[in-house]
Protein backbone atom coordinates (compact mmCIF):
# COMPACT_ATOMS: atom_id res chain seq x y z
CA UNK A 1 0.00 0.00 0.00
CA UNK A 2 3.31 2.56 0.81
CA UNK A 3 4.33 1.53 -2.63
CA UNK A 4 1.52 3.71 -4.22
CA UNK A 5 2.20 7.42 -2.89
CA UNK A 6 5.93 8.85 -4.51
CA UNK A 7 7.80 9.65 -1.08
CA UNK A 8 11.24 9.84 -3.18
CA UNK A 9 12.44 13.45 -4.13
CA UNK A 10 13.96 13.17 -7.17
CA UNK A 11 13.69 16.41 -9.36
CA UNK A 12 11.68 17.98 -6.91
CA UNK A 13 13.51 19.56 -4.16
CA UNK A 14 17.41 17.91 -3.86
CA UNK A 15 18.04 16.82 -0.49
CA UNK A 16 14.77 18.11 0.94
CA UNK A 17 16.14 15.95 4.26
CA UNK A 18 18.35 19.25 4.76
CA UNK A 19 14.84 21.10 5.82
CA UNK A 20 13.97 18.27 8.20
CA UNK A 21 17.25 18.74 10.22
CA UNK A 22 17.03 22.67 9.92
CA UNK A 23 13.42 21.78 11.59
CA UNK A 24 14.89 20.08 14.46
CA UNK A 25 17.83 22.72 14.53
CA UNK A 26 15.39 25.48 14.69
CA UNK A 27 13.82 23.85 17.84
CA UNK A 28 17.08 22.73 19.23
CA UNK A 29 17.99 26.30 18.99
CA UNK A 30 15.68 27.21 22.08
CA UNK A 31 16.86 24.46 24.42
CA UNK A 32 20.16 24.45 23.37
CA UNK A 33 22.13 26.16 26.58
CA UNK A 34 20.44 24.08 29.19
CA UNK A 35 21.65 20.48 27.19
CA UNK A 36 24.95 22.39 26.30
CA UNK A 37 25.62 22.90 30.77
CA UNK A 38 24.00 19.24 31.21
CA UNK A 39 26.27 17.37 28.66
CA UNK A 40 29.41 19.06 31.11
CA UNK A 41 27.85 17.69 34.17
CA UNK A 42 27.16 14.10 33.32
CA UNK A 43 31.26 13.67 32.78
CA UNK A 44 31.97 15.31 36.04
CA UNK A 45 29.69 13.48 37.81
CA UNK A 46 30.75 10.30 36.54
CA UNK A 47 34.83 11.25 37.26
CA UNK A 48 34.04 12.42 40.75
CA UNK A 49 31.94 9.39 41.72
CA UNK A 50 33.82 6.01 40.05
CA UNK A 51 37.63 7.73 39.67
CA UNK A 52 38.12 9.67 42.59
CA UNK A 53 35.59 7.63 44.95
CA UNK A 54 35.69 4.35 43.47
CA UNK A 55 38.20 4.39 41.81
CA UNK A 56 40.92 4.61 44.89
CA UNK A 57 39.03 1.83 46.43
CA UNK A 58 39.43 -0.96 43.75
CA UNK A 59 43.16 0.40 43.02
CA UNK A 60 44.14 0.36 46.30
CA UNK A 61 43.08 -3.52 47.02
CA UNK A 62 43.47 -5.09 43.54
CA UNK A 63 45.77 -2.73 41.37
CA UNK A 64 42.96 -1.59 39.09
CA UNK A 65 41.48 -3.84 36.39
CA UNK A 66 44.51 -6.09 34.71
CA UNK A 67 46.69 -3.71 35.73
CA UNK A 68 45.05 -0.63 34.38
CA UNK A 69 43.53 2.10 37.03
CA UNK A 70 40.27 1.88 37.72
CA UNK A 71 39.48 5.50 36.25
CA UNK A 72 41.03 4.73 32.66
CA UNK A 73 39.50 1.12 32.52
CA UNK A 74 35.87 2.41 33.19
CA UNK A 75 35.77 6.24 31.47
CA UNK A 76 36.05 4.49 27.91
CA UNK A 77 33.19 2.29 29.11
CA UNK A 78 31.01 5.43 30.36
CA UNK A 79 31.49 7.25 26.91
CA UNK A 80 30.28 4.61 25.13
CA UNK A 81 26.99 4.34 27.65
CA UNK A 82 26.39 7.87 27.54
CA UNK A 83 26.10 7.77 23.89
CA UNK A 84 23.37 5.15 24.74
CA UNK A 85 21.57 7.19 26.67
CA UNK A 86 21.58 10.23 24.36
CA UNK A 87 19.97 8.18 21.44
CA UNK A 88 17.94 6.62 23.85
CA UNK A 89 16.46 9.88 24.91
CA UNK A 90 16.26 11.43 21.26
CA UNK A 91 14.62 8.87 19.54
CA UNK A 92 11.50 8.01 22.13
CA UNK A 93 9.65 10.83 23.28
CA UNK A 94 10.59 13.33 20.08
CA UNK A 95 9.64 10.59 17.92
CA UNK A 96 6.70 9.58 19.38
CA UNK A 97 5.86 13.40 19.68
CA UNK A 98 5.89 14.38 16.12
CA UNK A 99 3.28 11.39 15.58
CA UNK A 100 1.19 11.31 18.38
CA UNK A 101 1.32 15.11 20.36
CA UNK A 102 2.28 17.87 17.94
CA UNK A 103 2.04 16.19 14.64
CA UNK A 104 5.24 17.43 13.14
CA UNK A 105 6.13 14.67 10.90
CA UNK A 106 3.01 14.91 9.24
CA UNK A 107 3.42 18.98 8.66
CA UNK A 108 6.81 17.82 7.33
CA UNK A 109 5.03 15.08 4.94
CA UNK A 110 2.85 17.92 3.56
CA UNK A 111 5.41 19.34 2.32
CA UNK A 112 7.77 18.32 -0.79
CA UNK A 113 9.56 16.34 1.92
CA UNK A 114 9.01 12.60 1.60
CA UNK A 115 9.65 9.53 4.57
CA UNK A 116 12.98 9.13 3.84
CA UNK A 117 14.19 12.72 4.17
CA UNK A 118 12.03 12.97 7.44
CA UNK A 119 13.60 9.76 8.65
CA UNK A 120 17.15 10.75 7.83
CA UNK A 121 16.99 14.06 8.83
CA UNK A 122 15.98 13.76 12.16
CA UNK A 123 18.59 11.17 13.01
CA UNK A 124 21.05 13.33 11.41
CA UNK A 125 19.81 15.59 13.94
CA UNK A 126 20.40 12.72 16.49
CA UNK A 127 23.86 11.92 15.52
CA UNK A 128 24.74 15.49 15.97
CA UNK A 129 23.48 15.09 19.37
CA UNK A 130 25.56 11.95 20.10
CA UNK A 131 28.40 13.69 18.45
CA UNK A 132 28.32 16.71 20.82
CA UNK A 133 27.53 14.96 23.77
CA UNK A 134 30.48 12.45 23.28
CA UNK A 135 33.20 15.13 22.15
CA UNK A 136 32.16 17.19 25.40
CA UNK A 137 32.52 13.90 27.84
CA UNK A 138 35.75 12.88 26.10
CA UNK A 139 37.17 16.28 26.67
CA UNK A 140 36.26 16.82 29.94
CA UNK A 141 37.43 13.41 30.83
CA UNK A 142 40.92 14.16 29.29
CA UNK A 143 41.38 16.57 31.57
CA UNK A 144 40.84 14.76 34.44
CA UNK A 145 43.36 12.56 32.98
CA UNK A 146 41.31 9.39 31.99
CA UNK A 147 43.10 8.36 28.70
CA UNK A 148 46.67 7.52 27.71
CA UNK A 149 47.09 7.63 24.56
CA UNK A 150 45.59 10.14 21.44
CA UNK A 151 44.25 7.09 20.17
CA UNK A 152 40.80 8.63 21.94
CA UNK A 153 39.81 10.41 19.31
CA UNK A 154 38.96 7.64 17.12
CA UNK A 155 36.46 6.73 20.30
CA UNK A 156 34.60 9.28 18.72
CA UNK A 157 33.54 8.22 15.37
CA UNK A 158 33.02 4.56 17.05
CA UNK A 159 30.94 6.53 19.39
CA UNK A 160 28.66 8.06 17.36
CA UNK A 161 28.35 4.64 15.49
CA UNK A 162 27.18 3.22 19.03
CA UNK A 163 25.07 5.79 19.48
CA UNK A 164 23.33 5.20 16.77
CA UNK A 165 23.09 1.63 16.51
CA UNK A 166 20.46 2.16 19.44
CA UNK A 167 19.09 5.41 17.89
CA UNK A 168 17.82 3.81 14.56
CA UNK A 169 16.47 0.90 16.06
CA UNK A 170 14.52 2.85 18.82
CA UNK A 171 13.30 5.20 15.95
CA UNK A 172 11.28 2.05 14.47
CA UNK A 173 10.41 0.99 18.20
CA UNK A 174 8.99 4.71 18.73
CA UNK A 175 7.01 4.80 15.53
CA UNK A 176 5.03 1.51 16.37
CA UNK A 177 4.27 2.47 19.84
CA UNK A 178 0.47 3.87 20.59
CA UNK A 179 1.34 5.06 24.27
CA UNK A 180 4.73 5.78 25.40
CA UNK A 181 4.58 3.11 28.29
CA UNK A 182 6.88 1.39 26.53
CA UNK A 183 9.43 3.43 26.78
CA UNK A 184 9.34 2.68 30.83
CA UNK A 185 9.96 -0.84 29.27
CA UNK A 186 12.71 0.22 27.34
CA UNK A 187 14.42 2.26 29.95
CA UNK A 188 14.28 -0.57 32.69
CA UNK A 189 14.85 -3.58 31.04
CA UNK A 190 16.69 -2.69 28.59
CA UNK A 191 19.30 0.20 28.67
CA UNK A 192 19.65 -0.42 32.72
CA UNK A 193 21.21 -3.41 32.27
CA UNK A 194 23.22 -2.93 29.48
CA UNK A 195 24.75 0.05 31.55
CA UNK A 196 25.37 -2.63 34.32
CA UNK A 197 26.48 -5.71 31.95
CA UNK A 198 28.34 -4.35 29.28
CA UNK A 199 31.70 -4.72 30.57
CA UNK A 200 31.84 -0.93 31.53
CA UNK A 201 32.44 -1.33 35.07
CA UNK A 202 33.98 -4.90 34.86
CA UNK A 203 34.83 -7.61 32.11
CA UNK A 204 32.43 -9.62 30.77
CA UNK A 205 34.39 -12.46 31.36
CA UNK A 206 33.28 -12.27 34.97
CA UNK A 207 29.73 -12.64 33.96
CA UNK A 208 27.99 -16.34 34.30
CA UNK A 209 28.53 -17.76 31.01
CA UNK A 210 24.98 -17.68 30.17
CA UNK A 211 25.02 -14.18 30.44
CA UNK A 212 27.95 -13.40 28.28
CA UNK A 213 26.55 -14.07 24.81
CA UNK A 214 23.57 -11.32 25.49
CA UNK A 215 26.61 -8.80 26.49
CA UNK A 216 28.15 -10.06 22.95
CA UNK A 217 24.73 -9.38 20.99
CA UNK A 218 24.04 -5.82 22.15
CA UNK A 219 25.39 -2.99 20.51
CA UNK A 220 26.68 -1.22 23.94
CA UNK A 221 29.60 -3.82 24.47
CA UNK A 222 31.39 -3.63 21.13
CA UNK A 223 31.16 0.18 21.67
CA UNK A 224 32.60 -0.69 24.83
CA UNK A 225 35.46 -3.12 23.68
CA UNK A 226 36.54 -0.91 20.70
CA UNK A 227 36.74 2.37 23.00
CA UNK A 228 38.77 1.08 25.52
CA UNK A 229 41.21 -0.73 23.64
CA UNK A 230 41.80 2.75 21.75
CA UNK A 231 41.99 5.17 24.90
CA UNK A 232 44.51 2.51 26.75
CA UNK A 233 46.84 3.52 23.69
CA UNK A 234 46.95 -0.39 22.56
CA UNK A 235 44.55 -0.44 20.01
CA UNK A 236 43.49 -3.99 18.07
CA UNK A 237 42.52 -2.50 14.62
CA UNK A 238 41.25 -6.12 13.58
CA UNK A 239 38.82 -5.96 16.62
CA UNK A 240 37.88 -2.68 16.42
CA UNK A 241 36.86 -3.05 13.19
CA UNK A 242 35.03 -6.07 13.83
CA UNK A 243 33.35 -4.06 16.24
CA UNK A 244 32.94 -1.39 14.19
CA UNK A 245 31.21 -3.43 11.39
CA UNK A 246 28.86 -4.84 13.64
CA UNK A 247 27.75 -1.45 14.93
CA UNK A 248 26.92 -0.52 11.13
CA UNK A 249 25.68 -3.95 10.38
CA UNK A 250 22.95 -3.15 13.70
CA UNK A 251 22.26 0.32 11.77
CA UNK A 252 22.06 -1.10 8.12
CA UNK A 253 19.14 -3.58 9.32
CA UNK A 254 17.19 -1.36 11.44
CA UNK A 255 17.38 1.44 9.11
CA UNK A 256 15.04 -1.13 7.17
CA UNK A 257 12.90 -1.50 10.12
CA UNK A 258 12.41 1.97 10.94
CA UNK A 259 11.70 3.01 7.23
CA UNK A 260 8.76 0.40 7.77
CA UNK A 261 7.49 1.44 10.51
CA UNK A 262 7.97 4.97 9.58
CA UNK A 263 6.08 3.76 6.35
CA UNK A 264 3.25 2.06 8.14
CA UNK A 265 2.28 4.99 10.91
CA UNK A 266 2.52 7.85 8.69
CA UNK A 267 1.58 7.18 5.18
CA UNK A 268 -2.05 5.49 5.28
CA UNK B 1 -12.92 5.90 -17.10
CA UNK B 2 -11.67 9.10 -18.66
CA UNK B 3 -7.80 10.78 -18.87
CA UNK B 4 -6.96 13.79 -16.81
CA UNK B 5 -8.46 16.90 -18.49
CA UNK B 6 -5.85 19.84 -18.27
CA UNK B 7 -8.40 22.09 -17.95
CA UNK B 8 -8.75 21.15 -13.98
CA UNK B 9 -6.19 21.58 -11.30
CA UNK B 10 -7.80 18.69 -9.42
CA UNK B 11 -10.03 15.29 -11.40
CA UNK B 12 -10.36 12.43 -10.12
CA UNK B 13 -12.61 9.62 -11.23
CA UNK B 14 -13.98 6.56 -8.99
CA UNK B 15 -11.43 7.49 -6.42
CA UNK B 16 -11.60 5.14 -3.45
CA UNK B 17 -9.75 4.21 -0.21
CA UNK B 18 -9.98 1.28 1.89
CA UNK B 19 -9.00 0.17 5.33
CA UNK B 20 -8.61 -3.33 5.44
CA UNK B 21 -12.50 -4.28 4.32
CA UNK B 22 -13.87 -0.89 5.14
CA UNK B 23 -14.39 1.50 2.85
CA UNK B 24 -13.99 5.34 3.52
CA UNK B 25 -14.05 6.54 -0.14
CA UNK B 26 -16.46 4.87 -2.49
CA UNK B 27 -15.83 5.50 -5.75
CA UNK B 28 -16.24 9.31 -6.17
CA UNK B 29 -15.53 11.47 -8.85
CA UNK B 30 -15.02 15.39 -8.72
CA UNK B 31 -13.14 18.14 -10.79
CA UNK B 32 -12.18 21.43 -9.42
CA UNK B 33 -11.21 24.17 -11.80
CA UNK B 34 -8.04 27.21 -11.18
CA UNK B 35 -9.96 29.84 -8.73
CA UNK B 36 -12.86 27.87 -7.85
CA UNK B 37 -13.41 27.29 -4.27
CA UNK B 38 -14.57 23.65 -3.91
CA UNK B 39 -16.36 22.31 -0.83
CA UNK B 40 -16.75 18.28 0.73
CA UNK B 41 -19.78 18.93 2.97
CA UNK B 42 -20.89 15.82 5.19
CA UNK B 43 -20.68 14.40 8.63
CA UNK B 44 -17.56 13.06 10.90
CA UNK B 45 -17.11 10.05 8.97
CA UNK B 46 -18.26 10.53 5.58
CA UNK B 47 -14.72 10.11 3.98
CA UNK B 48 -13.89 14.26 3.54
CA UNK B 49 -10.82 14.08 5.35
CA UNK B 50 -9.66 10.62 3.61
CA UNK B 51 -10.31 12.66 0.64
CA UNK B 52 -8.61 15.06 1.14
CA UNK B 53 -5.47 13.26 2.32
CA UNK B 54 -5.12 11.59 -0.94
CA UNK B 55 -5.42 15.00 -2.77
CA UNK B 56 -2.51 15.84 -0.45
CA UNK B 57 -0.49 13.31 -1.65
CA UNK B 58 0.32 11.96 1.52
CA UNK B 59 -2.30 8.44 1.33
CA UNK B 60 -2.20 6.76 -1.12
CA UNK B 61 -5.48 5.93 -3.22
CA UNK B 62 -6.25 2.13 -3.34
CA UNK B 63 -8.51 2.83 -6.77
CA UNK B 64 -9.36 5.05 -9.44
CA UNK B 65 -7.53 7.78 -10.59
CA UNK B 66 -6.29 11.02 -8.98
CA UNK B 67 -4.73 13.82 -10.85
CA UNK B 68 -3.75 17.01 -8.98
CA UNK B 69 -1.96 19.71 -11.87
CA UNK B 70 -2.49 17.19 -14.14
CA UNK B 71 -0.25 14.65 -12.13
CA UNK B 72 -0.34 11.58 -10.13
CA UNK B 73 0.71 11.79 -6.67
CA UNK B 74 1.87 8.01 -7.13
CA UNK B 75 4.90 9.46 -9.27
CA UNK B 76 4.99 12.76 -8.54
CA UNK B 77 3.92 13.44 -5.00
CA UNK B 78 6.89 15.48 -4.11
CA UNK B 79 5.85 18.09 -7.39
CA UNK B 80 2.30 17.94 -6.60
CA UNK B 81 2.77 19.19 -2.59
CA UNK B 82 5.41 21.50 -3.72
CA UNK B 83 2.68 23.40 -4.98
CA UNK B 84 0.14 22.86 -2.61
CA UNK B 85 -0.55 24.84 0.86
CA UNK B 86 -2.51 22.27 3.62
CA UNK B 87 -4.10 23.24 6.13
CA UNK B 88 -4.88 19.96 8.56
CA UNK B 89 -7.53 19.05 10.62
CA UNK B 90 -5.52 19.45 13.77
CA UNK B 91 -2.80 22.53 14.03
CA UNK B 92 0.36 20.83 13.90
CA UNK B 93 2.70 23.51 15.19
CA UNK B 94 5.62 23.58 17.83
CA UNK B 95 4.18 25.87 20.91
CA UNK B 96 7.89 26.44 22.25
CA UNK B 97 8.76 28.27 18.56
CA UNK B 98 7.88 31.84 18.55
CA UNK B 99 5.14 32.97 16.18
CA UNK B 100 8.07 34.81 14.43
CA UNK B 101 10.11 31.91 13.89
CA UNK B 102 7.41 29.46 11.85
CA UNK B 103 6.74 31.93 9.73
CA UNK B 104 9.43 34.54 8.77
CA UNK B 105 7.65 36.81 6.38
CA UNK B 106 5.88 40.16 7.98
CA UNK B 107 3.89 40.35 4.85
CA UNK B 108 1.95 36.75 6.02
CA UNK B 109 1.74 38.05 10.03
CA UNK B 110 -0.06 41.09 8.73
CA UNK B 111 -2.34 38.81 6.66
CA UNK B 112 -2.95 36.37 9.47
CA UNK B 113 -3.33 39.60 11.59
CA UNK B 114 -1.04 38.22 14.24
CA UNK B 115 1.99 40.87 13.92
CA UNK B 116 1.61 42.35 17.45
CA UNK B 117 2.37 38.49 18.34
CA UNK B 118 5.32 37.99 16.60
CA UNK B 119 7.46 37.53 19.32
CA UNK B 120 5.18 35.38 21.63
CA UNK B 121 5.67 31.35 21.81
CA UNK B 122 2.66 29.68 19.79
CA UNK B 123 1.50 27.95 23.05
CA UNK B 124 -0.69 31.30 24.64
CA UNK B 125 -2.29 31.89 21.16
CA UNK B 126 -5.84 31.23 20.63
CA UNK B 127 -7.46 28.88 18.56
CA UNK B 128 -8.50 31.09 16.36
CA UNK B 129 -4.84 32.86 16.10
CA UNK B 130 -3.42 28.77 15.98
CA UNK B 131 -5.78 28.45 13.18
CA UNK B 132 -4.64 31.59 11.66
CA UNK B 133 -0.82 30.78 11.91
CA UNK B 134 -1.57 27.26 10.43
CA UNK B 135 -2.81 29.43 7.63
CA UNK B 136 -0.12 31.28 7.46
CA UNK B 137 2.52 28.75 7.39
CA UNK B 138 0.60 26.87 4.79
CA UNK B 139 1.21 29.90 2.52
CA UNK B 140 4.67 30.37 2.67
CA UNK B 141 5.30 28.41 -0.23
CA UNK B 142 2.62 30.40 -2.38
CA UNK B 143 0.59 27.19 -2.94
CA UNK B 144 -1.93 26.91 -6.36
CA UNK B 145 -3.99 25.03 -3.95
CA UNK B 146 -5.16 25.43 -0.25
CA UNK B 147 -6.46 22.35 0.94
CA UNK B 148 -8.23 23.44 4.25
CA UNK B 149 -9.69 19.73 6.27
CA UNK B 150 -12.47 21.47 8.57
CA UNK B 151 -11.36 24.99 8.66
CA UNK B 152 -13.18 26.59 12.00
CA UNK B 153 -14.22 23.41 13.54
CA UNK B 154 -13.76 23.97 17.24
CA UNK B 155 -13.33 28.14 17.13
CA UNK B 156 -15.99 30.50 18.11
CA UNK B 157 -18.18 32.24 16.07
CA UNK B 158 -16.11 35.52 15.96
CA UNK B 159 -12.74 33.63 15.10
CA UNK B 160 -14.56 31.69 12.50
CA UNK B 161 -16.10 35.16 10.83
CA UNK B 162 -12.41 36.58 10.80
CA UNK B 163 -10.79 33.10 8.99
CA UNK B 164 -13.53 33.67 6.72
CA UNK B 165 -12.76 37.23 5.61
CA UNK B 166 -9.35 35.80 5.30
CA UNK B 167 -10.05 32.53 2.61
CA UNK B 168 -12.43 35.08 1.17
CA UNK B 169 -9.11 37.32 0.38
CA UNK B 170 -7.31 34.33 -0.73
CA UNK B 171 -9.67 33.20 -3.58
CA UNK B 172 -9.43 36.60 -4.24
CA UNK B 173 -6.05 37.34 -4.64
CA UNK B 174 -6.50 33.29 -7.15
CA UNK B 175 -5.68 30.56 -4.74
CA UNK B 176 -8.13 27.25 -5.17
CA UNK B 177 -9.58 26.48 -2.04
CA UNK B 178 -10.41 23.15 -1.49
CA UNK B 179 -12.06 22.36 1.90
CA UNK B 180 -14.16 20.06 4.18
CA UNK B 181 -16.47 21.18 6.57
CA UNK B 182 -19.28 19.60 8.18
CA UNK B 183 -20.88 23.00 8.94
CA UNK B 184 -23.57 24.54 6.67
CA UNK B 185 -23.05 27.81 7.22
CA UNK B 186 -19.34 27.60 6.49
CA UNK B 187 -20.09 25.95 3.49
CA UNK B 188 -22.52 28.69 2.26
CA UNK B 189 -20.13 31.43 3.26
CA UNK B 190 -16.88 29.99 1.43
CA UNK B 191 -17.60 27.81 -1.14
CA UNK B 192 -18.82 28.12 -5.27
CA UNK B 193 -19.29 24.86 -5.36
CA UNK B 194 -19.68 21.79 -3.33
CA UNK B 195 -19.99 17.75 -3.13
CA UNK B 196 -22.14 16.09 -0.92
CA UNK B 197 -20.72 13.16 0.79
CA UNK B 198 -21.84 10.60 3.01
CA UNK B 199 -20.60 6.73 3.80
CA UNK B 200 -17.96 7.21 1.56
CA UNK B 201 -20.16 8.44 -1.81
CA UNK B 202 -21.38 11.90 -3.31
CA UNK B 203 -25.00 12.27 -2.94
CA UNK B 204 -25.22 15.38 -4.96
CA UNK B 205 -23.07 18.36 -6.05
CA UNK B 206 -23.50 22.33 -7.27
CA UNK B 207 -23.64 25.36 -5.90
CA UNK B 208 -24.84 25.86 -2.35
CA UNK B 209 -28.09 28.06 -3.98
CA UNK B 210 -28.78 25.45 -6.77
CA UNK B 211 -28.18 22.01 -4.19
CA UNK B 212 -31.10 24.08 -1.91
CA UNK B 213 -33.07 24.97 -4.86
CA UNK B 214 -32.91 21.37 -6.35
CA UNK B 215 -33.09 19.20 -2.84
CA UNK B 216 -35.76 21.36 -0.77
CA UNK B 217 -38.12 24.33 -0.88
CA UNK B 218 -37.73 27.87 -0.42
CA UNK B 219 -38.42 28.04 3.40
CA UNK B 220 -38.82 25.85 6.50
CA UNK B 221 -41.13 25.85 9.11
CA UNK B 222 -39.65 24.95 12.30
CA UNK B 223 -42.38 23.74 15.33
CA UNK B 224 -41.16 22.59 18.79
CA UNK B 225 -43.83 21.13 20.99
CA UNK B 226 -44.04 20.03 24.51
CA UNK B 227 -43.38 16.41 23.81
CA UNK B 228 -40.63 14.02 24.27
CA UNK B 229 -41.81 12.07 21.10
CA UNK B 230 -42.32 15.05 17.74
CA UNK B 231 -43.28 11.99 15.52
CA UNK B 232 -46.94 11.96 17.69
CA UNK B 233 -47.68 15.77 16.56
CA UNK B 234 -46.68 14.68 13.14
CA UNK B 235 -50.22 13.34 12.25
CA UNK B 236 -51.73 16.41 13.50
CA UNK B 237 -49.85 18.77 10.67
CA UNK B 238 -50.01 16.33 8.08
CA UNK B 239 -50.50 17.87 4.48
CA UNK B 240 -49.20 21.09 5.32
CA UNK B 241 -46.44 22.00 2.98
CA UNK B 242 -44.93 19.81 0.94
CA UNK B 243 -43.14 17.64 3.27
CA UNK B 244 -42.80 17.26 6.88
CA UNK B 245 -39.32 16.38 8.35
CA UNK B 246 -39.53 14.76 12.56
CA UNK B 247 -36.08 15.15 14.33
CA UNK B 248 -35.90 14.09 17.63
CA UNK B 249 -36.49 18.23 19.14
CA UNK B 250 -38.73 19.45 16.46
CA UNK B 251 -40.18 18.96 13.34
CA UNK B 252 -39.65 20.62 10.05
CA UNK B 253 -42.44 21.60 7.59
CA UNK B 254 -40.73 22.32 3.62
CA UNK B 255 -43.04 25.03 2.27
CA UNK B 256 -42.51 27.58 -0.27
CA UNK B 257 -44.31 30.42 2.16
CA UNK B 258 -43.35 29.64 5.92
CA UNK B 259 -46.26 32.15 7.24
CA UNK B 260 -48.84 30.34 4.89
CA UNK B 261 -47.46 27.31 6.23
CA UNK B 262 -47.76 28.35 10.31
CA UNK B 263 -51.33 29.93 9.67
CA UNK B 264 -52.70 26.45 8.92
CA UNK B 265 -51.22 24.88 11.82
CA UNK B 266 -52.72 27.79 13.69
CA UNK B 267 -56.58 27.09 12.28
CA UNK B 268 -56.24 23.09 12.34
CA UNK B 269 -56.21 23.93 16.24
CA UNK B 270 -52.23 23.12 16.60
CA UNK B 271 -50.90 24.80 19.99
CA UNK B 272 -46.44 24.29 19.11
CA UNK B 273 -44.58 25.49 22.08
CA UNK B 274 -42.66 27.92 19.32
CA UNK B 275 -43.11 28.40 15.40
CA UNK B 276 -40.13 29.79 13.69
CA UNK B 277 -39.96 30.58 9.65
CA UNK B 278 -36.64 30.56 8.23
CA UNK B 279 -34.72 29.96 4.67
CA UNK B 280 -33.76 26.81 3.58
CA UNK B 281 -30.09 25.66 4.15
CA UNK B 282 -27.57 23.01 2.91
CA UNK B 283 -28.28 21.32 6.33
CA UNK B 284 -31.80 20.80 4.63
CA UNK B 285 -30.44 19.43 1.96
CA UNK B 286 -28.45 16.92 3.38
CA UNK B 287 -31.29 15.91 5.94
CA UNK B 288 -33.15 15.53 3.30
CA UNK B 289 -30.57 13.72 0.94
CA UNK B 290 -29.43 11.08 4.08
CA UNK B 291 -32.50 11.13 6.32
CA UNK B 292 -29.68 12.33 9.34
CA UNK B 293 -28.75 16.11 10.46
CA UNK B 294 -25.21 16.87 9.92
CA UNK B 295 -24.39 17.17 13.62
CA UNK B 296 -25.67 14.31 16.18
Amino acid sequence: MSASVSTSTSGAAPAAWRSVFGSWLTAYKRTWRGSIFGRFLSPLMFLLSLGLGLGSLVNKSSGGVDGVPYLQFVVPGIVAAQSMWVAMGESTYPVMGAIRWNGKYYAMLATPVGINDVLFGHLLYVAMQVTGATAIFIAVAALFGSFTSWWVLLCLPVTILTGMAFAVPVFAFSARQETDSGFNILFRFIMTPLFLFSGIFFPVSQLPGFLRPVAWVMPLWHGVQANRSLALGSPDFAAIAAHAAYLLAVIAVSAWLARRAFTKRLVV
Amino acid sequence: MTGPDPEYLLHATGLTKSFGTFTAVDGIDFAVQRGESFGFLGPNGAGKSSTMKMVGCVSPATGGVLRVFGQDPATHGPQIRARLGVVPQKDTLDEELSVEVRVRTTELLEFAQLTDRAGSTVEPLSGGMKRRLTIARSLISRPEILLLDEPTTGLDPQARHVLWDRLFRLKRSGVTLVLTTHYMDEAEQLCDRLVVMDHGKIVAQGSPRSLIAEFSTKEVLELRFDTDDHSQQAGAIAGIGERIEVLPDRLLVYTQDGDVAAAEVHQRGVRPLSALVRRSTLEDVFLHLTGRTLID
